[in-house]
């Protein structure tokens, strides 16, 4: 049954992974089984995606998979072991003060955290002191900022400059996204990377917590 | 002899209409719908410019004479901020509003049709758009959940589609917000047709008539939301098909409406979901170019001159586009590889943009000049380009803005 389950969610199939993974609880089945489950199948999503197989509209279908098949297990999962995935690194995200746009943000934290890294997202027109005393409390890998808009560049490199003088910088790395940004503005802000798409940020961030 | 303000007019709209004929213009045309940048360069506030008409036409004035567009694009992005309070708009955040008093404004998506409401739509989209779409999209208008359904008035079936207008107050407060709206929004039109005068006396056409949007957008921008439209594209892609076709005659009559009233008859038909970012080829063969070209096809049938305003990346959707009627249409592209956008519809269609808005808030007049040049040789090569950023302006150095029009204005001309 797990098998299937992996196949039907991989195959983007709504309603018939849910009703596999309520036979699955209902038999008494470990929600860590369907969680992990739900991780192969992703990996397999991911994998069909750099295929060029899968696009946006297929991540997107995934996510709302996910999301209700973990509505289902929560309850669940107080009673079984907890978490016990291992973290691949940490990564601190939002989209920079005085832009409001988190479709790109939304699918990247997802595509993050169904890859094993431990997301703490700060929502949408996010000043820079909230960055820096995210990123001083939780002392992530990767902060990951977003933005849509070429208003956002000059925010970016504020967030960054908010960072340095916090003594934050250093051993961080930086990623920016969205789809006025290019190698011109990660100079520009001061970061240390940029990719166009969700999964393409994922490899990059695996890269640098040496998760590959 | 200097050339009266007459002349120039017909100048720059022969220079235009040329360009779109696939001929040769005098020179490069510049058609740029500046966004926030013309009211930031004018020392203006945005939030200003949204709720006084008449700082919006000033500022837009000053941009025009200064910078000396072909085609000009005057105050109309500064949409009339009042009327959305007056209404209470929900799925947009503009200056003063949800945002700082400089802020450009921005759309927020979300789900203002329910995943479920695809055959109530479909049924009766007017209906659907009265009673669904109109409250959830504006605070104080609620009462119109409540308008009944005049479909159905035929014979004595009007007694029963009446009687609400007595019985439910609320109904009333709401077309009392559409009444004193409605005025509202008529003084803002009444403001763009003002300066559409004074413009045309300093020589400058007028490049918007109307606003379309793409079928498929209508429904995902709109209605369904981003989530929504592609999960239903998995889930349910018959439905959203059908609902696409739909809302063909409606973006049709939407776009056409407008841009009839304008010399050159132009509609803007701004693309968002359709991109290399978004879909795949495979789908955006399905899903979006069918209704996309009815849309382009059917605006050219009733002499209307459609300008697809793409948004995004659009390379591998080229081909596609050689589809439409020959030297109709403008294309304007923004991270699409123009080059071999020229290489493909050299012969279909006159392309525009592709400066990117990147260069303009980092780059130096010196690279402006260099990436126009660079354009112009290519793109412009015996016609068919005319020189635009890559997206709406909003962030910009002046003397960048300066460099692009005067290096075009100098280097663009057909010798």
């Amino acid at each position: 049954m797990r098998e299937d389950l992996v196949a039907a969610i991989a195959s983007l199939k709504l309603v018939e992974s849910l009703s596999l993974v309520k036979q699955m609880l209902e038999k008494g089945e470990n929600p860590q089984v369907i969680l992990n489950a739900c991780s192969e199948a992703m990996s397999i999503v991911g994998a069909e995606y750099e295929k060029g197989n899968f696009y946006l509209a297929e991540l997107m279908m995934s996510a709302k998979i996910l999301r209700q098949i973990s509505e289902l297990v929560k309850p669940k999962m107080a009673e079984a072991s907890g978490d016990s995935r291992a973290v691949l690194g940490k990564v601190v995200i939002g989209t920079v003060k005085n832009d409001i746009h988190d479709i790109g943000k939304n699918i990247f934290a997802f595509m993050l955290d169904v890859n094993g890294f431990e997301v703490h997202d700060l929502g949408i027109d996010v000043p820079v002191d909230v960055f820096v005393e995210k990123v001083r409390a939780v002392e992530p890998d990767v902060v990951a900022l977003s933005g849509l808009l070429t208003l956002v560049f000059d925010q970016m490199k504020e967030t960054v400059e908010g960072l340095k003088k916090a003594n934050l910088r250093n051993g961080l790395k930086l990623m920016i996204g969205g789809c006025q940004m290019d190698e011109n503005t990660v100079k520009y802000v001061g970061a240390d990377g940029y990719r166009p798409d969700a999964v393409a940020g994922v490899r990059l961030a695996k890269e640098w917590v040496g998760g590959v | 002899m200097e050339k009266s303000n007459q002349e120039l007019y017909q100048e720059r709209m022969q220079r235009v209409k040329d360009v779109i004929a696939l001929k040769a213009p005098d020179r490069v045309p510049i058609v740029s719908p500046i966004q926030a940048f013309t009211y930031w360069y004018a020392g203006v506030s945005l939030k200003e410019a949204m709720y006084d008409y008449a700082a919006a036409r000033k500022a837009a004035r000053k941009f025009c004479l200064d910078f000396q567009p072909d085609l000009d694009f005057g105050p109309v992005m500064m949409y009339p901020a009042k009327a959305m309070d007056l209404l209470g708009l929900q799925w947009f955040r503009w200056p003063g509003h949800g945002i700082s008093e400089n802020t450009m404004y921005q759309f927020i998506e979300g789900e203002y049709m329910k995943e479920d409401e695809y055959d109530e739509f479909i049924f009766d989209p007017g209906h659907f758009m009265t009673t669904k779409w109109m409250p959830r999209s504006f605070g104080n208008l609620k009462g119109l959940e409540k308008f009944p359904p005049m479909r159905g008035s035929m014979w004595y079936g009007w007694l029963g589609t009446v009687p609400p207008f007595a019985d439910v107050p609320e109904l009333w407060d709401a077309l009392e917000a559409l009444k004193k709206t409605g005025a509202e929004i008529a003084r803002w039109f009444e403001s763009l047709d003002l300066y559409k005068q004074e413009l045309k006396a300093e020589g400058f056409p007028i490049a918007y008539g109307g606003w379309a949007f793409a079928p498929f957008d209508l429904l995902g921008d709109t209605l369904r939301g981003v989530e929504g439209i592609f999960t239903d594209m998995i889930g349910q892609p018959d439905k959203l098909l059908a609902a696409v076709e739909k809302m063909v005659p409606i973006a049709i009559e939407a776009g056409a409406a407008a841009a009839e009233a304008n010399d050159p008859p132009m509609a803007w038909i701004w693309l968002h979901k359709g991109s290399d970012e978004f879909m795949s080829v495979k789908q955006f063969n399905r899903f979006y170019w069918p209704s996309l070209k009815k849309l382009i096809c059917g605006l050219i049938d009733k002499g209307v001159i459609p300008v697809v305003y793409g948004e995004g990346n659009e390379t591998s959707r080229l081909e596609y586009y050689t589809e439409i009627p020959k030297g109709k249409t403008i294309f304007h592209f923004a991270t699409t590889d123009i080059f071999k956008a020229k290489d493909v519809l050299k012969d279909v269609c006159c392309i525009s943009g592709n400066l990117p808005n990147s260069l303009m808030v980092t780059g130096t007049p010196d690279d402006v000049k260099a990436y126009c040049k660079k354009l112009i040789d290519y793109c412009g090569k015996d016609g068919g380009y005319i020189m635009d950023t890559s997206a709406l302006l909003d962030e910009a150095k002046p003397e960048n803005v300066k460099a692009m029009f005067e290096f075009t204005r100098e280097y663009g001309v057909y010798r």
